[in-house]
């Protein structure tokens, strides 16, 4: 298992490396200059060339990169041009609303995909197995926005219960703060939800047809008990290895949704760093995203491993 | 064990989703009328120093409510009165004397003099200016303090449009001891100050209890940004927004103009929205080919399949709303036969193919698209580009790497772009630049207004650019909110002025 782990962490470094210099490089070759951006369509030579040498874009490129390693290195993500703000702070900043909106959206779509599986395969070919296919088939094609826009319709508009969007900062209390969260981590959870119960249902119906549920069955447990106490821990690999994927995309996909509900995260900050030409920031954040997408396969390896305790990893 | 986590969280969620009250207001409705705004816009400032960047959403925010500058552009956009109480201009158009409100104070406590003033001008003409308006002070030949509260400009050449520049917010005075820091905790003489910024969601302004003029009937002022239009139409809604000035999601309008809890107002900007042409490219070199376009395009198709009818239509480069416009709206009507008769003279029998290269807005990719369909019926085969605004700046207005693009200049009284050596349109006329010269030395305000239309009735025979329309200033707004400015004569949601009905 230690072995298993060092590997792990290396292959992790080996990626995030490689991702720094993949990441800038790629990101020179976007046409824009954040000077031109901030100045706009007044901007006169010398203004420009003084705001290049304020911002430091005047330095040649691999000084750029080492500098940027270097403070990589020391933890410094360096300082955004276009907020004169640190990255790592407005990182940070983005991440407490990011990574909570990612963790209560994953809650929210395991807690009900799972059950939803379980229904589905329980009730194989009956009334309950095709309402979970048509929730699964409707979620699938619908895209998490558009739910945010219906959900937004009926519980702010209509009704009123929820602010329709925006984010009041978790100064503000917790209660604010997570019911500001729960629409667009709704948005998002619905289509994870649909593809997390498929996943689910099938992992279990396979798992259903060994050997040891029938002996199980045999034995004289009722379905449940197989479904819940034999099956489910056997059907689980393929669950979590989709759930792993969702968390990743979760954190860095979310933009859209974020969009939709205003909410001050990590996916809009990149989006306007982006189009900001605020480059040092856009760096920042997918170097972080490479890691954490990282972090989570690794997660789903070790969550494999303990999972099945056949020493299939060494 | 596994199916029991995710129903033990849900079951902790259910409290804490029924516990918090819903908070649908604010404040509710009661008989004393409401002290606070909440004022939603598209973009989010970068940061909130009008003296150092371009963006408007800047400006949206501070101008006359956090900043103010030496002069002051009203709803009408006429100059009145700001930091300086009066000035005199001297008969050669050269001296001018600015006097200072008496007791002007920055938010910090310290006086707001002429030192400050001084500092403000300096600053922004200075060979390392970051100023993104550096040719407002290009003029500016000294700034003498003679006491505290008198400043004493001289020009070194006479500018008609001196005291409309000191109007603006790039011409904001700010103290040197926070000047440095205005980016994320701006420091003014406004009658609001700057009490927060939520990265990502919104900036507070609250009344400044020192400030020295009448002060506002606001006592909190949240500028919200709201980027997608399905959202803003919902923030209106569900009254989380109270007032959406600037509001670009056109097609929802009527719906907004049909329901009484709702104002709608349509207003004028200063934006000239142009298909931008590249007068150095060919065909585009012949006046010929510009003049087929400006025939091919029907501007009302425009004004209402983008604007859904709310916006006027123009000849040239001048907002009708101003002194000295005229009208040319005529000049090229909407006329296809008329349009592929002009382009087999110019040797396009069969049209051409050609690049639409569109910035973001809304308003520049919905005409692109109308502009394409239009082209094609005269054979001129526009494929469509859009790009970003970084690469629109980098690509088409630095590099004039283009031959057609839709872009809305917003700066007031613009026409002079058309002088600048080397601008991304590519034109040059001997007789503009004699006009702008002339212009410039020019203080009689009938030969001004007479000078203007010689320079619209040119760029209207050369056809420089596809002249399109004003974009409007539409708001929508609760019904009780008034106050708000209808017309954008400048970049501003000045809020000094806005109260709600009792």
């Amino acid at each position: 298992m230690l072995a298993f782990l060092a590997r792990r962490l290396l292959t992790l470094a080996l990626t995030a490396w490689l991702a720094t210099l993949l990441i800038f490089a790629l990101l020179q070759l976007v046409p824009g200059d954040p000077a031109l951006l901030m100045l706009g369509t007044a901007a006169r030579p010398d203004t420009l060339a003084a705001l290049r040498a304020q911002m430091g874009l005047d330095e040649p490129l691999p000084l750029r990169y080492l500098g940027w390693l270097g403070g990589l290195l020391r933890g410094d993500l360096g300082t955004s041009v276009t907020y004169a703000r640190p990255v790592a702070g407005l990182v940070a900043e983005r991440m407490a609303v990011t990574l909570p909106l990612a963790a209560l959206a994953l809650l929210l779509s395991t807690a009900l995909a799972v059950p939803l599986g379980l229904l589905a395969a329980a009730r194989h070919r009956r009334a309950g197995d095709w309402a979970v296919a048509g929730f699964g088939r409707l979620g699938i094609s619908v895209p998490s926005f558009w739910v945010g826009i219906l959900l937004i319709l009926l519980f702010s508009v209509k009704l009123g219960w929820f602010r329709a969007g925006g984010f009041p900062g978790w100064g503000a209390g917790a209660g604010p703060a997570l019911m500001a969260l729960l629409l667009p981590a709704a948005a998002l959870a619905i289509p994870e939800a649909a593809i997390l119960a498929r996943v689910t249902r099938s992992a279990l119906l396979d798992a259903l047809r060994e050997d040891y549920a029938r002996t199980a069955r045999a034995k004289g447990l009722s379905g449940a008990a197989v479904l819940l106490r034999h099956v489910l821990p056997n059907a689980l690999a393929p669950v979590v290895t989709v759930l792993g994927l969702q968390a990743a995309f979760l954190v860095g996909g979310a933009v859209v949704v974020e969009n939709v509900f205003t909410l001050p995260g990590l996916g809009r900050l990149l989006y306007q760093a982006v189009g900001q030409r605020d480059l040092i920031v856009v760096q920042g954040i997918v170097v972080i995203l490479v890691i954490l997408v990282v972090l989570a396969n690794a997660a789903v390896d070790i969550a494999y491993a303990a999972l099945d305790p056949r020493p299939k990893v060494a | 064990m596994p199916i029991r986590f995710p129903r033990l969280a849900l079951a902790a969620l259910l409290p804490a989703m029924m516990a918090v009250p819903a908070p649908a207001q604010e404040q509710p409705r009661s008989q004393q009328a409401r002290t606070d705004l909440v004022l939603g816009m598209r973009l989010e400032p970068p940061h909130l120093d009008p003296t150092a960047g371009a963006a408007a959403a800047i400006d949206e925010v501070t101008y006359a409510n956090l900043f103010e500058a030496l002069t002051r552009i009203d709803a009408d956009g006429k100059v009145v009165p700001g930091l300086a109480e009066r000035w005199t201009v001297s008969g050669d158009g050269l001296t001018y004397r600015f006097t200072l409100r008496e007791g002007a104070r920055f938010h910090d406590g310290t006086a707001a003099d002429s030192a400050d003033v001084k500092f403000s001008l300096d600053r922004a003409r200075a060979a390392d200016s970051v100023n993104a308006q550096k040719a407002y002070f290009a003029a500016i030949d000294s700034v003498e303090t003679p006491d505290p509260r008198t400043v004493v400009v001289k020009l070194s050449r006479p500018d008609g449009l001196f005291l409309f520049h000191m109007g603006t917010g790039d011409a904001a005075i700010v103290a040197p001891e926070t000047a440095a820091a205005n980016k994320q905790t701006p420091v003014g003489t406004g009658p609001f100050r700057f009490e927060g910024w939520t990265a990502g969601d919104r900036v507070v302004l609250v009344r400044n209890p020192d400030y020295d003029g009448p002060k506002p009937a606001l006592e909190r002022v949240t500028f919200r940004f709201i980027a997608d239009p399905a959202a803003q139409v919902a923030s209106l809604q569900a009254g989380d927004v109270d007032t959406f000035p600037q509001f670009d999601t056109y097609e929802a309008l009527p719906q907004f103009k049909d329901d009484p809890r709702f104002t709608v107002t349509v207003g004028t900007s200063e934006g000239e929205t142009i298909l931008a042409t590249n007068n150095g490219r060919k065909p585009f070199d012949d006046v010929r080919v510009r003049r087929a376009l400006a025939h091919a395009i029907d501007p009302k198709m425009l004004i209402d399949g983008v604007l859904f009818g709310n916006g006027v239509a123009i000849g040239s480069h001048f907002p009708p709303h101003r002194d000295g416009y005229l009208d040319l709206t005529e000049r090229y009507p909407y006329d296809v036969e008329k349009a592929k008769t002009l382009l087999a003279e110019a040797g396009y029998p069969d049209g051409f193919e050609t690049v639409l290269k569109l910035p973001p807005p809304v308003y520049a990719r919905r005409s692109g698209e109308l502009i394409a369909a239009m082209l094609a019926e005269v054979g001129v085969r526009a494929s469509i580009e859009p790009m970003e605004w970084a690469a629109w700046l980098e690509k088409v207005f630095r590099g004039k790497d283009y031959d057609l693009t839709v872009i809305a200049h917003t700066e007031p009284l613009d026409i002079d772009i058309y002088a600048r050596p080397d601008y991304y349109f590519n034109y040059r006329s001997e007789r503009f630049l004699a006009l702008e010269e002339e212009l410039n030395r020019t203080q009689d305000a009938a030969r001004r207004k007479s000078l203007y239309g010689e320079q619209q009735k040119l760029l209207a025979e050369d056809a420089v650019n596809g002249f399109l329309f004003m974009l409007p200033v539409t708001t929508v707004q609760k019904a009780g909110v008034e106050g708000m400015w209808v017309n954008r004569p400048v970049q501003a949601n000045d809020a000094t002025a806005v109260r709600w009905k009792p």
